[in-house]
């Protein structure tokens, strides 16, 4: 069964990513590739993506067959969506063991849903 | 009384008596549900009635004539179940009996404890059971300590606690027969509260390090309940091996020490002294156990403060019995590690790949042996791809760090 691992991060978290300081940019990049591959080689791997900053979302909003279109993120809210994971395990106690292991940092939350079953 | 004071009171009669208070309302009973529930009620009628009239002379006859009162209110209400209110009625009467001065109402938690890992309780259910029981913690509080979703704990608490009333499962101490099996179930309920003992490469599973007083609670009352059993103290002296070592597994900063790099003068003395006095009195029975072994492989790193060194040979021949006794993926790992230290790498990391890789897929510990001794024997590159599994496998921000940091200084 999938789950989605989503991960919020808060605005420190994602200027993280270009910290000047090598070491902290470090600490935030050299996090992610060990979690992805011990997510392939435990065989559980069925997808996920990191996320641009929300600065470079654009959201529509649809009225009618009218479609609004706005820069930023939808919702206005500390932490916003970093990044996912999708994961193949039997159970959500399974799944919840994957996203206790996401890289810590300060901040950042992990929601774990189940994925709605392929249509068809 | 200020209502502070009054808080203060239920709230230590709760901590004292709550596990003596239900395990005498639930074994007569055997809804456990409804028996929280009625002792749910008595604490607030307590908050409601102490600040007003005094906290009573015995706290724990006032607070259990409270709670069958609700029980029978709640029986009649239901107009269900009518069988039980004659039980209920018996139980009543006794409590009244036991308001006299100096009277205790009797210690029914051992009962408890075995129908919390009753076999016929799902295994994943018996540790949290036990924790709502004997211990009155709340199940949100369970739940993130055991990783699971809040409400399929509580669900699976409820579910348990019907299977305790619809099957009838009897609030009994096993027979002499039985009880080593019995009691085995039970020893695992309450080290599995405590998390891993074996924190040499591991350090302490962070999502139990909550429980771990918890747990040691329930182990002493386990002593208390059934003093002539070895194991029982076997698993306690385990436990309070591994707490003396609580505050050496972090240096100041906060990172993560290795037990081999742990600094001896932070263990805690009396600690590691009540241990060895449990330890002792368990062998005395000649009746070997896992967890008096697994004590034993424990004392032997205690041993180092008092002589400066740790007696890898003796480790490893006692994880050698640990393996043919209780071959836990835990066990096979601790051995590889014994050995590589009591031998060499090369026989440390053969055991290592004797474990089938099934079961290591997903084990942290493996792992970060597998880099170490790996390291050890200069095959840097296939080092560097099992640090980089064990870093992607931790949940330990301390040890992750910890493991970077082999990766910059190979042993």
């Amino acid at each position: 069964m999938n789950y989605t691992i989503l991960i919020y991060e808060t605005a420190a978290n994602f200027a993280a990513r270009n910290d000047p300081d090598p070491d902290r940019r470090e600490a935030y990049w050299s996090a992610w590739p060990p979690y992805a591959q011990a997510l392939r080689e435990a065989g559980v791997f069925a997808g996920g993506a990191g996320l641009e900053p929300p600065d470079t979302a654009t959201t529509l909003r649809f009225h009618g067959d009218q479609h609004h279109v706005q820069d930023g993120p939808f919702a206005d809210t500390k932490e916003q969506l970093g990044g996912f994971f999708i994961v193949d395990v039997p159970d959500l106690d399974a799944a919840l063991v994957w996203a206790a292991r996401v890289p810590h940092s300060p901040g950042r939350i992990c929601e774990v849903r189940p994925n709605l079953k392929p249509m068809g | 009384m200020s209502d502070d004071a009054t808080h203060r009171a239920v709230e230590q009669a709760a901590r004292a008596s709550y596990g003596r208070l239900l395990a005498f309302l639930a074994a007569r009973t055997r809804d456990v549900a409804a028996a929280e529930d009625a002792l749910a009620d008595a604490f607030h009628a307590a908050l409601e009635h102490w600040p007003r009239d005094g906290v009573p002379a015995q706290p724990e006859a006032w607070l259990l004539t409270a709670a069958r009162r609700r029980l029978i209110d709640a029986a009649r209400r239901a107009q269900v179940r009518r069988d039980a209110l004659p039980t209920l009625l018996a139980a009543a009467d006794e409590a009244e009996e036991q308001t006299m001065p100096d009277a205790t109402f009797p210690d029914e938690r051992l009962k408890l404890l075995f129908v919390c890992a009753h076999p016929a309780i799902a295994r994943e259910v018996h540790t949290p059971l036990m924790l709502q029981t004997v211990l009155g913690l709340d199940a949100a509080r369970i739940a993130s300590a055991f990783l699971v979703k809040p409400a399929t704990m509580g669900q699976r608490l409820s579910r348990a606690k019907a299977k305790i009333r619809d099957a009838n499962i009897a609030f009994e101490v096993p027979l002499s027969g039985e009880l080593p099996a019995r009691l085995g179930a039970v020893l695992e309920a309450i080290y599995a509260a405590y998390g891993s003992g074996w924190d040499d490469v591991a350090g302490a599973d962070p999502r139990r390090r909550g429980l771990a007083t918890e747990a040691v609670a329930l182990g002493r009352t386990l002593l208390q309940l059934l003093p002539a059993e070895p194991e029982v103290r076997g698993l306690l002296a385990l436990m309070l091996y591994c707490e003396s070592r609580r505050d050496a597994r972090r240096d100041e900063g906060g990172a993560y020490v290795p037990l081999s790099r742990q600094d001896a003068a932070r263990w805690s003395r009396p600690m590691i002294g009540e241990a060895d006095r449990l330890l002792q009195d368990a062998q005395r029975a000649k009746r070997l156990g896992r967890f008096q072994l697994e004590a034993a492989i424990q004392s032997v790193h205690a041993r180092r403060a008092a002589t400066g060194v740790t007696d890898w040979e003796a480790l490893a021949l006692l994880y050698e019995g640990l393996v043919r006794l209780a071959p836990t993926i835990g066990a096979l790992v601790g051995r590889a590690a014994a050995v590589a230290e009591a031998r060499d790498a090369a026989q440390g990391w053969a055991l290592l790949q004797a474990i089938p890789a099934d079961a290591v897929r997903d084990y942290q510990p493996y792992w970060a042996l597998a880099a170490h001794l790996l390291a050890r024997l200069q095959r840097h590159a296939e080092a560097d791809t099992a640090r980089e599994r064990a870093i992607g496998l931790c949940e330990d921000t301390a040890m992750r760090v910890f493991l970077r940091q082999q990766a910059r200084n190979p042993p």
